[in-house]
């Protein structure tokens, strides 16, 4: 029962105020793009130990979605962001290094 | 025996009587005793039987870790199966029954299962019941479900009300002991909002049993003006009766709270669920008394000290006139002290330990109570009742020193911190050697949201079990948890008592015999010769012990046992406790009511119901209802002695040949607006859309990305630059949200805004040859076919009501669905009704629909789809444009085996006997596959007796489709022979389409 | 014409809080951003004030409710919805925007009384002690979405139309005497 900061109402939102939709900062391949993209696009999904990007709609809330970073073993919640984002803001970006030496950028 | 004393009683009011009955038997208590002290106290130690041998069982606790005294309470709609006597309050007329016997409790059938003990050891099951296969169905498991069980499951509804409340604060402080309190003052010192939950009726936990004396005064007193002083702050929230069950992810709390389980028939919900979201968590969960591993330690009258001496203390109730106290530990003599000072007998008291010359050894001796050291029990004689002991050398085999008579043996091994709480999110334990515990390991605590420590042990719970220890480490942790300053701790006077000695079997060196009558778990009858029979066959994890030997799997969770369980274990493994290490904590920390999980969620608010705004009149029209997602919508109305297949067959011929209604406000309609909706809505769906006329309607499919059906309807542009679009009645939600996912995701800088308005609008199809008739008499808009052609609307007024009308067909007859604001829906119908009596009119339900567009071949989602199905495969290739460069799903659908000619496609059967397919049914191929099964080469996908027909008609997919027209095939049919068909155009009725069209 | 339905047929329940159905209500929801020109006067030509992000302005027998970063709900009598969609629409005409009817989508209670907030705090995961003034909360109340915000002596709750029987029973049930949250 995870709490996530709605980065567009600012509500603490309890989980069942959400509806998840998984791995985050995923390129769209569409017509034209080579067997290999397009698997990676629909099926190659990460499952780290670890850092991990996520897409979470505030379903119950504003209806917006948001993206959030997240320890999967800890559940520790590093930063949400806002969904019309190419790429985790890099404070966040930061923070996360500094917190997770170890880790290897979100892509 | 054990009787109420004449005097004493911390928790009872003796001016209050309360009368309650046990097996039927008028008993008498006091207000304040718990149900275990009012049995006691009325001489009634015998309280149930164990689950496996039905051993009989008495009270070993007096708190929530008792695993022996579980009884029915209450009857009927109220009964209650399995409630721990010791933490049941008594009130009057309270009915109590005793379980796991037959036919009494006195004289049990199933205690044959006692003597055969020695064939039921630890796996037993596995090992039994493996062999023959067969017989496991028919024999082995009817005979165990029989025996197995505690109490019975309440055959009624249940009787009582349940609800469940939210809750937030800063700190939450799991415990009411004088820790609790004191990590409450610290952490509420600073402002934080606080709340202490207590999971019994009183506050002060062991401190007033055990005579502590903080700040000067008696427990009892620092307690009672704590509390005060707690009460008085705005900013904390006292609860007692309130369990916490369980600790989840980012400070969740789950906790029970008895609000009315003492006092039914109240009016109060019986028991209220709190959902909190706790910024820290205080865990002041006190610690748990071990038993002692001695043969027969689990005849009643052998009882925890600390539950003796809760009994004699908080209820003034002597659990045996002469007790022999048992232990490792200094603590235990408190018990002796106890009985001695309420004038009850202590023969002696054994101490495992070669000295025990502490404070208190000294102050028991210097009472007279004889102290025997270096001794253990080798025995315990009596089976309904204990009558005797008999002591041994600690360090020896168990050879008999002498007997002593006695009727209670008050047992302590030490303590456990409860560390369930701290354990659930992961919080780590480890192990301390001087007190031979499990306690919280502060550097690696559960974490919450932003990576810092999310549960706080204190007190006991975090392995300080001294009083003044206590309030130091709670103190600390009170601030720590609420981020505030330090504050002073209350000061308790300090008790001196000498290391306790880790005993895990007594004695030391027993013979198998006596180890197979060492309970380690109570209530699932797991003896010490168990846990080591198991380690002999390989079982090395604790994990698999656990569920091999069923140690700990009891409804107490093993809270008496696990430690004992895998120190045991540890022994016969020859390594140390913490390389074994504890099975996992899981909430909740004693059961939870399952009401009081499912809150409000039963009868008729179990889950929301949604209704159309016409609902109320097809439930006065007595319509059959079947679910769609959460709505209910109308199979068929049938009427008179009609069955549902005739009520339908009814509703389309009526529809065919005069007119019918068919409440369709569940579709979804979402409204698309902006410079860039046309270019949206030409991705969302595979065809193109952006070039649809005003005042026009199109058939629209959408794919996901992997190029599978996901969804259809009809699509309709309002003007320039905005859209409605009808979605399934299952698809509205999702369809809203999957287009507001590729808005705000992935092109959130096209100009679209999405709104859905499904129940804005009741919406009415009329359909059938009259339908248009119907209309004119209503009277408004022109409905005629030049005003109003095919696969267009308009807005207009019907019958004097503002609608919109789309000449649209799902059932292939001339129809117009009209949409009117949901409020006035049934006003409209009502108007359609009337006016169409002499029309024949009558409203038609699901069925009738899902007929007549099978009958017209028009596919339904989750039909003829299946989330592997793409529009090729349904012929609807003429949906799907060729000149977008892109659409969702496009390059999904290029992938080379949809493409594949073995691929199923849509076809219709005609069955040659005129019956109907079964539903599901395959169509046979030729030869079978690798494990021996037939193949196949397709499956129906929409089967139905066609009453405009007279015959049955089906669709699906089969391999090759259409360019095989005209074969015979053969669909599976269970418990039959094969059912043959011909493929045949899945269009059954009005090709051309002049019906619709008109 | 009859006047319209309420979903429920405006049924009450007298626990240790009052609730009723109360509407049909006007309303109107209107996707816009904040940025839209023309936006703030679109509001004052309605008589309203542009709320504040998760805030209600309430002013007379009209609100306007902040619902997103794009999206508005205002409230008014049920037959002032005509006009003021003609209104709005001549306000931001050439403007992005969406402004969609939904007075018949949606059921609205009313929870009244000196305890009204207990029934609340049965419902959804909402930590009322720190709601604001003039919050509007968008959440959950109990298996289905709903807004709320107090209101005077009590808190109006808007869910959709096809759950109002849901919601009638789940707050009678929630303000059963007896079962207030002592």
């Amino acid at each position: 029962m995870l709490t996530l900061e709605c980065p567009y109402c600012a509500v603490m939102a309890d989980e069942t105020e959400l509806s998840p939709g998984y791995e985050a900062h995923l390129k769209r391949y569409g017509p034209g793009s080579s067997d290999e993209e397009f698997e990676a696009y629909m099926f190659a999904r990460k499952n780290p130990k670890g850092v991990h990007f996520e897409r979470w709609r505030h379903a119950y809330g504003c209806g917006k979605w948001f993206l959030a970073a997240r320890d999967t073993a800890t559940l520790e919640v590093f930063g949400t962001y806002t969904a019309q984002s190419a790429a985790p803001p890099q404070a966040l970006q930061d923070k996360i290094k500094a917190k997770r030496p170890d880790w290897k950028g979100y892509k | 025996m054990s009787t109420r004393l004449s005097k004493g009683g911390r928790l009872i009011d003796r001016a209050r009587a309360v009368d309650f009955t046990f097996n039927g038997k008028r008993l008498r208590g006091f207000a304040g005793d718990t149900l275990a002290a009012s049995l006691l106290a009325n001489d009634q130690m015998l309280m149930g039987r164990s689950f496996k041998y039905h051993r009989a069982r008495g009270a070993v606790a007096s708190g929530a870790e008792e695993p022996n005294a579980l009884v029915n309470l209450g009857r009927g709609a109220f009964l209650e199966p399995n409630q721990r006597a010791t933490t049941t309050e008594t009130f009057d007329g309270l009915e109590a029954q005793s379980q796991n016997h037959w036919p009494s409790l006195e004289m049990d059938i199933g205690v044959v299962n006692n003597a055969l003990a020695r064939f039921l050891p630890g796996g037993f099951y596995y090992k039994t019941f493996i062999h023959p296969r067969a017989a496991w169905k028919h024999v082995f498991e009817p005979v165990i479900r029989k025996a197995a069980g505690l109490g019975p499951a309440p055959k009624e509804m249940d009787g009582d009300r349940y609800e469940q409340a939210y809750a937030f604060c800063d700190v939450l402080i799991a415990g009411g002991g004088i820790a609790g309190l004191q990590a409450a003052l610290a952490a509420a010192s600073g402002g934080a909002r606080v709340m202490v939950l207590e999971q019994t009726p009183v506050w002060g936990g062991r401190a007033p049993v055990d005579g502590d004396v903080i700040d000067g005064m008696a427990a009892d007193l620092w307690v009672k003006k704590t509390v005060q002083a707690l009460e008085a702050m705005p900013n904390v929230t006292l609860r007692t009766r309130c369990m916490v069950a369980g600790v989840y992810d980012h400070g969740y709390v789950l906790a029970e709270d008895r609000v009315a389980d003492h006092t039914p028939g109240d009016g109060r919900p019986k028991k209220r669920l709190w959902r909190i979201r706790a910024g820290r968590i205080v865990a002041a969960t006190g610690a748990l008394e071990r038993p002692l591993s001695f043969a027969g330690n689990d005849v009643p009258g052998v009882m925890l000290a600390s539950a003796v001496r809760d009994y004699v203390v908080n209820w003034a109730v002597s659990p045996g006139d002469r007790t022999v106290v048992v232990t490792n530990n200094d603590d235990a003599y408190r018990t002796a002290i106890a009985l001695k000072q309420a004038g009850l007998a202590v023969p002696c008291i054994v101490d495992a330990r070669a000295v025990a010359n502490g404070p208190l050894p000294t102050q028991a001796r210097a009472m007279g109570i004889r102290v025997e050291t270096g001794k253990g029990i080798a025995k315990v004689k009596g089976t309904k009742r204990v009558t005797a002991v008999t002591l041994c050398m600690q360090a020896g085999e168990g050879a008999a020193l002498e007997e002593i008579a006695c009727d209670a043996v008050a047992m302590s091994g030490g303590w456990s911190p409860v560390v369930h709480l701290w354990s659930h999110c992961g919080g780590k334990l480890t192990w301390d050697d001087t007190h031979a515990m499990f306690r919280p390991d502060a550097t690696r605590p559960p974490i919450s949201h932003d990576g810092l420590a999310m549960v706080y042990p204190a007190g006991a719970a975090n392995g300080a079990l001294k009083a003044a220890q206590a309030l130091a480490d709670a103190a600390l942790a009170g601030a720590a948890a609420a981020g505030a300053g330090p504050i002073a701790a209350a000061q308790a006077e300090a008790r001196e008592e000498a290391a306790l000695e880790p005993v895990w079997i007594m004695p030391q060196g027993a013979s198998y015999k006596l180890r197979a009558k060492m309970w380690l778990d109570y209530q699932n009858d797991v003896k010490v010769s168990d846990v080591q029979l198991a380690a002999r066959e390989g079982y090395e994890s604790v994990e698999h012990t656990k569920r091999y030997t069923t140690l700990g799997m009891a409804t107490d969770q093993g809270k008496l046992s696990n430690i004992n369980g895998l120190a045991v274990l540890a022994g016969a493994l020859n390594t140390d406790i913490p390389n074994v290490g504890t099975t996992t904590f899981r909430p909740p920390y004693t059961p939870v009511t399952l009401g009081a999980l499912a809150g409000e969620a039963r009868g008729e608010i179990f889950q929301p119901l949604r209704r159309s705004p016409m609902h109320a009149w097809h439930e006065q029209a007595k319509a059959y209802f079947e679910p769609v997602g959460l709505w209910r919508r109308p199979y068929c109305f049938p009427r008179g002695g009609e069955n549902h297949a005739q009520a339908v067959e009814r509703e389309i011929l009526n529809t065919r040949q005069g007119v019918g209604l068919l409440d369709a406000s569940t579709l979804g309609k979402l409204i698309v607006k902006g410079p860039d909706a046309g270019r949206f809505l030409d991705m969302m769906y595979t065809n193109v859309m952006s070039n649809l006329g005003i005042g026009k309607c199109r058939y629209g499919l959408m794919c996901n990305e992997n190029g599978f059906l996901s969804d259809d309807g009809v699509v309709v542009r309002l003007a320039e630059d905005t859209w409605l679009c009808h979605t399934t009645t299952g698809g509205a939600d999702r369809i809203h949200a999957h287009m507001e996912d590729w808005l705000q995701c992935e092109w959130w800088d096209w100009q679209v805004y999405v709104a859905n308005v499904t129940e804005e609008y009741a919406q009415i199809a009329v359909a059938g040859p009259k339908a248009r008739a119907l209309l004119e008499k209503l009277g408004g808009m022109d409905v005629s076919a030049d005003a109003l052609p095919f696969m267009t609307f308009a807005d207009g007024t019907l019958g004097g009501l503002p609608v919109r009308a789309y000449r649209i067909s799902f059932s292939g007859e001339l129809s117009y669905e009209l949409a009117v604001p949901a409020g006035y829906g049934q006003e409209l119908w009502d108007k359609l009704m009337a006016a169409g009596a002499d029309l024949g009119v009558m409203p038609y339900g699901t069925e009738a629909m899902h007929i007549m567009r099978a009958e017209k071949g028009f596919i339904m989602i989750g039909d003829e789809t299946d989330g592997t199905v793409i529009p090729q495969d349904l012929n609807l290739g003429w949906a799907i444009s060729k000149k977008k460069a892109d659409y969702l799903g496009k390059r999904g659908q290029e992938r080379s085996y949809l493409a594949s000619p073995d691929r199923w496609t849509l076809a219709g059967f005609e069955t040659l006997d005129g019956s109907v397919i079964p539903d599901g049914a395959y169509i046979i191929a030729a030869g079978v596959n690798a494990n021996g099964q037939g193949n196949t080469q397709g499956r129906v996908t929409s089967t139905y007796y066609s009453p405009t027909l007279k015959k049955g008609i089906a669709m699906g997919l089969i391999k090759g489709g259409m360019a095989r027209a005209g074969e015979v095939v053969e669909f599976t049919k269970l418990g039959g022979s094969p059912v043959k068909a011909r493929i045949v155009d899945p269009v059954f009725y009005d090709k051309q389409g002049a019906k619709q069209n008109g | 014409m009859a006047d319209p339905v309420a979903p429920w047929g405006n049924a009450q329940f007298d626990g240790f809080a009052k609730v009723a159905e109360i509407g049909p209500l006007g309303m109107i929801t209107l996707r816009a951003k904040r940025d839209v020109a023309g936006l703030e006067q679109a509001f004052a030509a309605l008589g309203l004030t542009l709320p504040d992000p998760r805030r209600i302005v309430i002013a007379g027998d009209k609100a306007a409710g902040w619902m997103s970063p794009d999206e508005y709900l205002l409230v008014m009598p049920y037959a002032a919805v005509n006009d003021a969609l003609a209104s709005l629409a001549a306000s931001l005409a050439g403007q992005h925007h969406l402004a969609a009817n939904v007075s018949d989508a949606r059921a609205v209670f009313r929870i009244e009384g000196d305890k009204a907030d207990q029934v609340i705090r049965k419902i959804a995961p909402v930590d009322v002690d720190t709601m604001a003034e003039g919050e509007l909360r968008r959440s959950r109340a109990a298996q289905v979405a709903a807004a709320f915000w107090k209101d005077g002596q009590g808190y109006t709750l808007v869910c959709f139309r096809s759950v109002a029987g849901y919601m009638m029973g789940l707050l009678s049930h929630s303000a059963q005497p007896g079962s207030e949250l002592v």
